[in-house]
């Protein structure tokens, strides 16, 4: 019964900001779909929290920037195009739109700024960090033999047995210990900013695991983990496989094979990207329909508003769901990568 | 498209925490936790393990008790069937020597009181003679005089007097 109030809070808390919009909408005439929905979902120079009453009231966060020597500063001086030592923030249909470039000839400078998306990762990471260690805490304070987890511990173990021992230990093998810390770090690193990418305010929000760097950086870890400790066999199948000798010789095997290697990472990447950019898509459009209809008439804007407020309540939910399936799905094939390449001949099957 | 190329600046700093909080987690969480829970694990198993092995000594033991209260009891009803043979034999062993011993007792007393009696008719044979021939001189005195000839037919009478209510 508290779920269902306090469901209905929420959708009532929704409801009410509807009639708020509209008015917004009819100041700035039309609604910039585009905009909107890359404004939500790119990397940015500040954390856009809200805009009040023409106000941006935003988190201007530090650029570090390498032109003629390093250069730290805050992002609010770039604002609108603003520029500052000679850079600024490129303008719409510009080359490396919304990327900070030389004012001169509108080139990229080497840009490492704490971004939205690297402010995310990090307050992210600390959450992840504070919470696996807390609840490694437990264990070393207490007899594990002796009672059973609670609280934080008694929250995380059954997660973290569930994947080590389902996904990991199935997947890799009996070399399985050496590499179950990182997949649990991949895990619980990519359904940590899974989630908090559906929180819509300011610690959450962030499409991290939807932007293809942090995947990529991801599938490289893996692609790492796979090939460093790849076993002799598992060379010997890539460069010289059990197949008739004109296919090797004539390197049609090797090279489809190691086309293989790139492809398996490259999937991983893809995949998470896609899935969580979709899920983040669908639901900014869910909501856009509210300003989309909000010239429409009361009527129609109304009865879409509730439309789409339900929608968005089956789509959040939904995105849970995702949050954690591909989670469970990259840790799994990365199991299964590094698990293909720790095979032993005579457990082969053919 | 911005969307599908990565960004150099985003790729290094996540490289930076990801690897900080791999570093981080693997060194001081995950194997600490993983460990933990796999020693428990086995320690349920070994737990469990021994506890069937328990069971199974404390089935062997009641099965082994059982069989000894059998032992027992059968023990118990021999050494019972035993001594109720042992009393009956001393029960019935007294009964025939004390019948024997009042028998031997009873024949001794007879004897002795067939001794006793014929010792006492003889004595009172005599007596009764000599009575019967004090009373014969007595009233002989008068009008016999004691010849022998006279003596032994009153011996003779007495004699045949006192054998009669004896058969």
């Amino acid at each position: 019964m508290r779920t269902i109030g306090s469901i209905a809070v929420a959708f009532l808390m929704l409801l009410l900001l509807a009639p708020a919009v509209p008015a917004r909408a009819q100041e700035e005439e039309d609604i910039d779909m585009e905009e909107y929905l890359f404004g939500h979902i790119s990397d940015a120079y500040e954390w856009h929290i809200l805009t009040w009453k023409g106000e941006e009231v935003a988190i201007p966060l530090p650029c570090i920037v390498f032109n003629r020597g390093l250069q730290v500063f805050s992002s609010a001086r770039l604002h609108h195009g603003a520029e500052y030592k000679g850079l600024r923030i490129a303008a719409k249909g510009e080359k490396n739109e919304g990327k900070i470039v030389r004012a001169s000839d509108g080139s990229r400078p080497f840009d490492i700024s704490i971004t939205k998306n690297v402010l995310g990762l990090m307050i992210d990471s600390i959450i992840l960090v504070v919470l696996i260690l807390l609840c490694a805490r437990w264990y070393r304070r207490h007899d594990a033999l002796k009672e059973a987890p609670r609280g934080l511990a008694g929250l995380m173990e059954p997660l973290i047995v569930m994947i080590e021992t389902d996904v990991i230990k199935d997947a890799v093998g009996p070399e399985y210990r050496k590499y179950s810390p990182y997949l649990l770090t991949a895990f619980f690193f990519i359904l940590i900013n899974n989630l908090m990418g559906i929180v819509p305010f300011f610690p959450g929000g962030a499409n991290i695991t939807g932007n293809i760097a942090v995947t990529m950086t991801l599938a490289l870890f893996t692609f790492a983990m796979v090939n460093i400790f790849g076993n002799k066999h598992y060379w010997k199948d890539i460069l010289w496989p059990d197949v008739p000798l004109f296919l090797k010789a004539f390197p049609i095997m090797p090279i489809i094979e190691i086309v293989g290697m790139f492809t398996k990472p490259f999937s991983l990447m893809i995949r998470l990207f896609a899935n969580m950019l979709a899920g983040h898509i669908m639901l900014l459009s869910t909501i856009a329909l509210i300003f989309l209809t909000a010239k429409m008439g009361p009527v129609l804007n109304g009865s879409l508003s509730f439309v789409s407020v339900l929608f968005g309540i089956f789509l959040d939910c939904l995105e849970l769901l995702v949050a954690f399936i591909q989670a469970y799905v990259f840790t799994m094939l990365s199991s299964v990568f590094i698990g293909l390449a720790h095979q032993h001949p005579e457990s082969e099957t053919h | 498209m911005s969307l599908i190329t990565p960004d150099i600046g985003l790729l290094f700093w996540m490289v930076i925490i990801f690897g900080a909080v791999f570093f981080v987690l693997a060194k001081w969480g995950f194997p600490l936790i993983t460990r933990m829970v796999e020693k428990r694990s086995d320690y349920i198993r070994d737990s469990l393990a021994e506890a069937e092995k328990a069971r199974l000594s404390l089935e062997t033991l009641s099965a082994e008790q059982q069989k000894l209260i059998e032992q027992t009891r059968a023990e118990q009803s021999r050494i019972l069937a035993e001594a109720s043979r042992t009393r009956e034999e001393i029960v019935t062993g007294a009964k025939e020597e004390a019948a024997a011993e009042s028998a031997k007792i009873l024949g001794k007393a007879r004897e002795e009181i067939k001794a006793e009696k014929e010792a006492a008719l003889a004595e009172i044979r005599s007596e009764v003679s000599a009575l019967s021939v004090a009373v014969a001189e007595k009233i002989l005195r008068k009008e016999l005089s004691p010849d022998a000839e006279q003596l032994a037919l009153i011996d003779r009478l007495a004699d045949e007097a006192s054998k009669a209510p004896l058969n």
